[in-house]
């Protein structure tokens, strides 16, 4: 603590040291077994007995898997075949298939407009997932979930074109507005927006078409995998910004926000979600004006997306407190406001810490759509325990149905799984 | 030593604080400051821990809310107005004892993040800012690196040239080598005092005494939330006037 510190000469190394190999590994699969399998008589025993079980499971379970059957129209027919061995009935899922993915109203001839929102679904999501892609391909993101409506429910163009219309404008006039004031702007926008809604209402029912380009089908004849990850889909794509925003909420200083924010995520957290959906089949008829006969596909989706947001937003709260206090202090000694501070320092950080959090929620999120099977929609589990398991074709196929459900969920989450292990170390910068 | 003691101080008010306190809770942290920084001024703070001093300079850009008295900063009123600390904000730079870097950009991030956000300044001129001002503190070839490859010291080197793209007419210093190794305690106290000789404007709490000596105008001592006592360098080591001062000395120099 002296002059020392400002005048001794700092140490510099010129070169560096010349670098000894590392000592030879033994190697070689015997020696791994060894090490690994048989190490002591104990570990030995145990590899013997795991063994053992696994002979078991599988010498009970291969036969039945490879022995299935693929082309019989029905269960008696499939048993005829098997003649008394082992073996599983898998052509009730060949059979069944459009059933299983489409549920059992959607007119078949247009099975093409589901696949095909499905494959633009991939290149509207590449951009947002992987942020080394151009940003330009976020224009089509943004026109996606308009084209996947119309595409899906058909009907006439106008009434997507002008759900568009009225985002744009009321993005116009927040981007007009914001630089007064934040929450000027965004009262500004969603007026506009509304404005745009409620005039294209009365052009788009003045220029309805005598028969729509596609035809028109309505909710309730959706149905099977399809509307798993229709559910699935929106309901984690709205609920992540409203959980962010009920993170941000929790933690104002401005107390009514506050307030509204944490009776709404504890209450949301303490109620069953399948109360929710039954209130959304039932009761939320009545909190909206009498006639205006509101979806029950968007009842529900309003529904999962509050649960799931609720969750989200407490995952992200835990990634704000997990952030040091130094972080906040110097992107306010920058003088960024609290807008910027939190979109350009404080959430990317918050967010990548609570990346496996959220997507512990998506995946349950994507899972917990199954649900809506009991308030009597046609989903995958819907389908296979109503219309499929009742059918005397197949009356009995448990197994292969409820394998092939969890194989499609599997497939999916595991994608997710993968997926964010993979963001989590593309975004690892912070060399802990 | 001489000569950069001897810079010009102009009789400019950069800071006036007047009469100022502030409690946590209950406990009363900063009783009656008064303290006037003019423009040019390097002043040292120094006491022991528990002392105020970081919470003085803290109030100064109201990352800490004083309760009573008034702040005024480049002519400007520190108010709880958001625009106005904003403003102020703006025009001081800090730097923190543990950095505070963002570890999710990298340091050339680092360093055009405000100015392109707050000063709207476009990017490319903000790059040419940025790399002029790291190469002032010699690490122009660490601009693509992220926080967490840097030493100490480099990170703290990042956090000054971060403050300074934004031009800041006044810097303040919260124990920027306190965190640090002794070796990179002298890169980044060179910085400093480069910084100083060009006519920064510094308040810094620090226990480098050395650098006390070298390059502030003014000293000052604070010890349970009052300034106790404040003096040119030489004077204020040569000839402390305060029992409590005589003491603080005796044992930061002692050994």
């Amino acid at each position: 603590m002296s002059d020392t510190h400002a005048e001794s000469i700092a140490f510099v190394r010129e070169s560096s040291l010349p670098q000894s190999a590392p000592p030879d590994k033994v190697g070689g699969p015997l020696k791994w077994v060894k090490d690994n399998l048989f190490p002591t008589w104990a570990n030995a025993l145990l590899t013997v007995v795991a063994l053992y079980f696994l002979y078991l499971l599988l010498s009970g379970s291969l036969p039945w898997l490879l022995n299935g059957v693929w082309s019989a129209s029905s269960l008696s027919e499939c048993r005829e075949i098997l003649d008394g061995a082992s073996g599983a009935c898998f052509s009730v899922i060949s059979e069944r298939w459009h059933q299983l993915l489409f549920g059992f109203k959607y007119p078949s001839d247009q099975y093409w407009r589901p696949t095909l929102a499905l494959v633009l679904l991939f290149i509207a999501i590449a951009p947002v997932l992987f942020i080394d892609l151009p940003r330009k391909l976020l224009f089509f993101t943004g026109l996606y979930p308009f084209l996947a409506f119309w595409l899906i429910w058909g009907g006439p163009i106008w009434g997507p074109i002008f759900a568009l219309l009225g985002v744009i404008a009321g993005y116009v006039a927040y981007s007009r507005l914001v630089h007064k004031s934040f929450a000027m702007a965004l009262a500004g926008g969603i007026v506009a927006a509304v404005i745009v809604w409620y005039i294209g209402g009365f052009i788009g029912e003045a220029l309805r078409p005598a028969s729509p380009l596609l035809e028109a089908i309505p909710s309730r004849d959706l149905g099977g995998f399809m509307l798993n990850m229709m559910l699935g889909i929106t309901c984690v794509s709205l609920s992540l910004p409203i959980g962010v925003a009920l993170a941000l909420g929790r933690q104002s200083h401005l107390p009514i926000v506050k307030g509204i924010c944490v009776v709404f995520i504890e209450f949301v957290r303490g109620v069953p979600l399948i109360t929710l959906l039954f209130v959304a089949n039932v009761m939320l008829a009545y909190f909206f004006p009498p006639g205006s006969g509101v979806d029950l596909f968007i009842r529900v989706v309003i529904m999962i997306t509050m649960f799931s947001s609720a969750y989200i937003a407490e995952v992200i709260r835990g990634g704000l407190a997990a952030l040091p206090k130094g972080q906040y202090e110097a992107a306010d000694s920058l003088g960024l406001d609290y807008a910027q501070a939190m979109r350009l320092i404080i959430l990317p950080q918050a967010m990548k810490i609570s990346i496996p959090g959220i997507v512990n929620i998506a995946v349950g999120l994507f899972k917990d759509t199954t649900l809506v099977s009991v308030i009597s929609l046609f989903d995958i589990i819907g389908m296979i325990r109503g219309p499929i398991l009742a059918s005397t074709d197949w009356n009995g196929v448990y197994w292969e149905l409820f394998m092939f459900a969890s194989l499609l969920f599997f497939i999916v989450c595991y994608g997710i799984s993968q997926y964010s292990q993979w963001l989590e170390r593309r975004l690892a910068t912070d060399h802990r | 030593m001489a000569e950069t003691a001897q810079m010009k101080v102009s009789d400019e008010v950069a800071i006036r604080i007047d009469n100022m306190n502030k409690w946590y809770g209950a406990f009363h942290v900063l009783r009656d400051i008064d303290l006037t920084v003019h423009r040019g001024e390097r002043i040292v703070i120094c006491g022991p821990s528990g002392s105020g001093k970081s919470t003085l300079i803290r109030c100064i850009n109201a990352l800490e809310e004083h309760q009573k008295g008034s702040i005024e900063v480049d002519g400007t009123l520190l108010s709880s107005d958001l625009k106005n600390i904003d403003k102020i904000r703006s025009e001081v730079g800090m730097c923190f004892q543990h950095f505070n870097l963002f570890p999710h950009l990298t340091i050339l991030e680092n360093c055009t993040l405000a100015p392109i956000w707050v000063r709207k300044t476009p990017k490319k001129e903000a790059e040419e800012v940025a790399m002029h001002f790291l190469e002032k503190v010699k690490i122009p070839d660490q601009a693509n690196k992220y926080p967490g490859q840097l030493s100490g010291g480099q990170q703290q080197r990042v956090a000054i040239a971060r403050s300074l793209c934004m031009r800041p007419r006044i810097m303040l210093f919260d124990e920027p080598t306190s965190a640090l190794d002794p070796e990179m305690i002298k890169e980044v106290l060179d910085t400093m005092i480069e910084l100083a000789e060009e006519g920064m404007t510094m308040l810094c709490v620090t226990h480098e005494m050395g650098f006390a000596r070298q390059v502030a105008n003014r000293v000052i001592f604070m010890d349970e939330g009052q300034i106790v006592e404040q003096n040119e360098p030489e004077a204020f080591f040569n000839n402390p006037q305060s029992p409590r001062t005589q003491l603080f000395l005796s044992q930061i120099l002692g050994h």
